[in-house]
């Protein structure tokens, strides 16, 4: 409770701090934007329409979508890929060297690629998503598919087990805490994934209205799109978290974490 | 010396096995092993550490294939895993996820076997080992001794003639240890199976046992066969006699006159 108290009013302070510092030291709008008036443009955008083409919800609708269709298509490549990996040892020696060759590379530079390819519409920013995203629940879940205890193999071939009812009934569960982990990254890496796309070009979506507000030196409402992006983000890892606790129950890592 | 049996379950014939190491030597781990174990018999192996028991049992499981010679079970040469095999190992090797219920199933439903028949053996053999209520419960709720029933149970899920266990209690503390072994031997008279227990602690083997098979240091043979004719059901109690001190010092003297030679 004291934690919690102590927390909120670190907030009202640090704001509070802020807004006086702005008009203390006459910080014009355009350099910085005081929080009241980041709060008065998120209110603004917020007040429209939910289906009004060009505001805040629609322009959110375009970015969620984006990075959340683009982590889905990525998590379930780089999980069946891991799997693919870790179960057969021609496919670890052929295609392991590309996925760490391609891995060096750094993603954000293919965006201007993918527009060239894929166009200005959506698909070039998923493609973008799929991409960043792909590689850390890829790598993490070759190392959960790996990390499956011997004693817990050697108990299932005693059992007259197949290698597929091993991979499901141990290797699978056993990935889990560290594709979980992969995914954290993951959801972070999808927004900014669809973030750089639509920076690139884009008709729609938070980053392409970053780039609109900030041509018009509109800081305010600049701002506003970050609270909204950073609230999506902290909303992704809470989801993730209820996914985490709903399957990881048993995992001892699991009951230490608190918090967060 | 070697034991030899009618229509054995079990027949390990002049079984022997190596490895490679890290540097690439040879080890010999089994030497030259031979035994018959008779249908019903609960037969332990001691033998100092590293001379093969687990190799062995893994042998027999179908895990491991020997380097030379031939093991049959029920008469038929083992080419793998088999159905007629529960396994305990020194720890519980629970699935941290699954309840125990589910745990105790595994074997039946790896096998695919009807559930609610084998659901119900589940239930019994729960009772049997005093886990009743516990079967909606994670293995983290579980103490060593519970989990390590419950292990036992497991094993036994899928009524396997033959239970293969190495050093199943090695982990538990003393006292858990002694009541663990009074209750096997009750499960074992009650389940009417082939026992194979692997065990460090010669009194274990001596008090559990038929016939206990006394194993030389690497490269491992028989170093001798000692039946142990004490009535049944036997009581903790029979530790203290000066039968079972007999049983225990001739196994002793057999280590002791062979690490002599051998160091
Ligand atoms: N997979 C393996 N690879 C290499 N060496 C092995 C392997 N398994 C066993 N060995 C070696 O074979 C020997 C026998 O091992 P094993 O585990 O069967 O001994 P043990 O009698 O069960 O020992 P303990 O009583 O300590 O459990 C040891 O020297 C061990 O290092
Ligand atoms: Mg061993």
């Amino acid at each position: 409770m004291i934690g919690r108290l102590a927390t909120i009013a670190s907030f009202v302070v640090g704001l509070l701090l802020w807004e006086f510092a702005i008009r203390y030291f006459h910080v014009p709008v355009y350099v910085v934007p005081p929080p009241s008036g980041i709060a008065l443009a998120l209110y603004r955008g917020l007040d429209a329409h939910l289906t009004d083409i060009g505001g805040y919800y629609y322009h959110f609708g375009v970015t969620a979508y984006e990075s959340l269709l683009g982590l889905a298509i990525g998590a379930v490549l780089g999980i069946a890929l891991g799997a693919i990996i870790s179960q057969v040892a021609f496919f670890e020696r052929t295609l392991l060297p590309w996925i760490l060759a391609f891995m060096a590379v750094p993603k954000i530079a293919l965006a201007p690629i993918f527009v060239v390819w894929f166009g200005i519409g959506l698909t070039s920013k998923i493609v973008m998503v799929v991409t960043i995203t792909f590689f850390p629940v890829l790598i993490n879940a070759i190392a959960g598919f790996r990390a499956a205890s011997p004693d817990q193999i050697e108990l299932m071939r005693s059992c007259s087990a197949s290698s597929w009812q091993i991979f499901r009934i141990v290797k699978l569960p056993s990935a889990l805490p560290y594709i979980f982990a992969g995914l954290n990254l993951a959801a972070i890496l999808s927004i900014l994934g669809a973030l750089v796309g639509e920076f690139i070009g884009a008709q729609s979506g938070l980053g392409s209205l970053i780039v609109q507000m900030n041509n018009n030196l509109d800081m305010r409402g600049v701002f506003s799109v970050l609270v909204l992006l950073s609230a999506f983000g902290l909303g992704l890892h809470y989801l993730l978290g209820w996914f985490r606790s709903k399957f990881l129950f048993w995992s001892p890592d699991e009951r230490n974490i608190t918090g967060l | 010396m070697s034991l030899a049996a009618t229509d054995p379950i079990i027949r390990a014939d002049r079984l022997s096995r190596d490895f490679r190491n890290l540097k690439g030597e040879r080890i010999e781990a089994i030497g030259e092993v031979s035994f018959d174990v008779p249908r019903g018999a609960f037969i332990s192996i001691v033998g100092p550490s590293g001379c093969g028991k687990s190799t062995l049992l893994r042998i027999v499981a179908g895990l491991l294939a020997p380097r030379g010679g031939d093991i049959f079970l029920q008469g038929k040469p083992v080419t793998g895993p088999s159905r007629e095999i529960g396994m305990i190992f020194q720890s519980p090797v629970l699935l941290p996820w699954r309840t125990v219920l589910a745990n105790v199933m595994l074997p039946a439903q790896v096998l695919k076997l009807p559930p609610s028949q084998y659901e119900q053996r589940a239930h019994d053999l729960l009772r049997l080992v005093g886990l009743s209520g516990f079967e909606d419960s994670y293995p983290h709720e579980l103490s060593g001794g519970m989990a390590q029933r419950a292990a036992i149970v497991r094993a036994l899920v899928h009524d396997p003639a033959i239970l293969l266990a190495d050093e199943p209690f090695g982990a538990l503390d003393a006292m858990t240890r002694e009541q663990m072994n009074t209750e096997f031997q009750r499960i074992w008279m009650e389940s009417g199976k082939t026992i194979l227990f692997v065990t460090h602690s010669i009194a274990e083997a001596v008090f559990l046992s038929d016939i206990v098979l006394v194993l030389s240091g690497r490269p491992s043979r028989v170093l001798d066969v000692v039946e142990v004719d004490f009535p049944r059901a036997r009581d903790i109690d029979v530790m203290g006699t000066d039968r079972f001190g007999d049983y225990t010092k001739r196994i002793r003297a057999r280590f002791a006159a062979t690490s002599a030679v051998e160091l």
